[in-house]
């Protein structure tokens, strides 16, 4: 991947100028690349990690196993873009193994993912089964801890 | 008055100790340990931690019950590793058997190839800027360091010439340490062959110190001791403190002639016996294991390199491009203040911390050494309020 994607994933906010100076670009043409990256889908957003489980939100997330029948013309396309207009879907993959989606739901309580679950999601036509669980704590999410360790200590001055 | 009598009156320190000056590092560490919220580009060690294979390598070893006596050359499976590793990475074979001894980092490996190698009076050419260990152990080893001056000017590279001219009678042993603490420099590949020549001919033993082997930002590194006819004259020093963020764990090689390996190994034998195993452990892992991370951190250092050097030609201040290692050496000098004085008043003035060139030898003078082995915010930040502190100094001198 193109370093500055890299850099980019890590930290959102790094400002083009400091960007430019870690790899040798000016500012200007860091903020033209980026504009390239957004205009051909590359990059779809800008968000925060945010460790939700301190702000005590009472949301719940979960994971949900779908196995649908591929249909002839289009595969899982068709239904998976389906699945993903609802709101209450967060990210969705194409899976291989045992079912075929997996679909990470967020809803403002158990009842209310239970709903989704059973009246939208099960009683689409194609969809033959689904599997929810249900997230109790985030370790870790986007690569980042959500606990920060304390850090060991390091000289100041060495040779 | 008897014999003893006399003693009495002599030093308790042996002499050739007493001679040793402090540390200018240690000297500097103590005034920097004393501030708080210190930034600090003064640290020659990787910010990272070791990578979590290597810690897990470690880990598993001791619920295995690594905690005996490994033999006096280091675990068979480790040096069987570096033999291998050195052979892919630096086009060297090395029989693990006989020609590579496991040490307590590349600072041991220094120390007992000196002791190894000198006799009493013997000298040691090196070159300065340099790390802070090599005159006062070639000292301790009673030997006579004879330092040969790099200069800015030719990027810090070691000049064939200069090598020559402090050559004697007793010259025994070179040293060299490129990619190099404190300047980054690396060699080109016409210094090597001249360097070479001036070995050959002069019948020297080369002791290369290639802690930085693997951060080199522009080209791969070359060592010395891969040189047509160099390999039986070098010992090649190397270890896993730098590239692989794993100083803690005190672990390093030699590899070079049985015969010499043999003789350092009886030294080692006998003041060290063998080096840590869970350090050992932890290398091998390192070496299995560790060398994504490793480019993973190369790179960092490489984007850190760059913005460091950006922000010092923002200042108006020149400065080596450090081709490895993790260090910058910006010429300071203009601004009408000492390197300790620029440093001390910048810890003082501007709460960051680097440290002053005569550090690493009187040619240091002028220079002061900012290491990029810190995260990035905190060298936006440093390089913010070090840009002020030159600011006000160039205002103030004209």
């Amino acid at each position: 991947m193109d370093e500055l994607l890299e850099l980019l994933k890590r930290n959102a906010l790094e400002t083009p100028e400091n960007l430019g100076k870690m790899l040798g670009l000016n500012a200007d043409e860091v903020r033209k690349r980026i504009a390239e990256y957004e205009e051909r889908g590359v990059i779809r957003g800008y968000q925060a990690v945010i460790n939700e489980d301190v702000l005590a939100l009472d949301r719940v997330n979960a994971v949900i196993e779908v196995k649908i029948t591929p249909e002839r013309h289009g595969g899982f396309d068709r239904i998976a873009r389906r699945i993903c207009k609802f709101p209450e879907v967060q990210s969705a993959y194409l899976m291989s193994g045992a079912y075929d989606l997996l679909l990470f739901v967020s809803g403002r309580n158990l009842k209310e993912v239970a709903t989704f679950v059973s009246e939208k999601l099960a009683t689409i036509e194609g969809v033959v089964s689904t599997a929810t669980h249900f997230m109790l704590k985030t370790y870790k999410q986007h690569g980042l801890m959500m606990e920060g360790e304390d850090e060991y200590e390091r000289l100041k001055v060495s040779p | 008055m008897s014999m003893r009598g006399l003693r009495s009156r002599r030093s308790r320190v042996a002499e050739h100790v007493l001679r040793i000056p402090r540390s200018g590092i240690r000297d500097f560490f103590d005034i920097v340990s004393q501030r708080q919220d210190v930034i600090s580009l003064s640290i020659g060690e990787p910010d990272f931690d070791a990578p979590w294979h290597v810690r897990e390598a470690a880990i598993f070893a001791l619920e295995k019950g690594a905690t005996h006596y490994t033999s006096n050359r280091g675990l068979l499976r480790l040096r069987e590793a570096v033999s291998r590793y050195v052979e892919r990475n630096f086009a060297l074979q090395y029989d693990p058997e006989t020609e590579i001894l496991v040490t307590v980092g590349v600072s041991e490996a220094v120390d007992l190839a000196l002791r190894a190698i000198l006799s009493p009076g013997d000298e040691v050419i090196y070159h300065e800027p340099a790390y802070v260990s090599y005159a006062p152990l070639t000292a301790i080893a009673h030997g006579r360091p004879r330092p040969v001056v790099t200069r800015m000017e030719d990027e810090f590279r070691l000049r064939p010439e200069a090598i020559r001219r402090q050559l004697s009678e007793r010259t025994q042993a070179l040293l060299l340490n490129f990619p190099n603490n404190p300047t980054g420099a690396e060699l080109s590949a016409d210094d090597l062959r001249g360097i070479a020549r001036v070995a050959e001919e002069e019948d020297l033993i080369i002791i290369t110190d290639e802690i930085y082997a693997e951060l080199t930002y522009d080209q791969a590194h070359t060592t010395i001791a891969s040189l047509p006819g160099m390999k039986q004259r070098a010992i090649f020093l190397h270890g896993f403190s730098k590239g692989w963020a794993m100083t803690g764990f005190r672990i390093g090689y030699a590899c070079g002639p049985a015969e010499l390996i043999e003789a350092m190994m009886k030294i080692h034998q006998y003041s060290m016996l063998c080096a840590p195993v869970l350090a050992q452990e932890a290398a091998i892992g390192a070496l299995l294991d560790g060398l994504d991370d490793v480019e993973q951190m190369r790179n960092e250092y490489r984007r850190r390199r760059n913005f460091l050097l950006r922000s010092f030609a923002q200042m108006g201040l020149r400065c080596v491009v450090p081709r490895g290692a993790f260090y910058s050496f910006p010429y300071v000098g203009e601004l009408g203040l000492s390197s300790r004085d620029f440093a001390l008043r910048l810890l003082e003035e501007e709460s960051v911390a680097v440290v002053p060139g005569t550090a690493f030898g009187t040619c240091g003078e002028g220079f002061v050494r900012c290491a990029f082995a810190t995260a990035m915010e905190e060298i936006e930040e440093a390089t913010e309020r070090m840009g002020a502190f030159v600011a006000r100094y160039r205002k103030a001198g004209a």
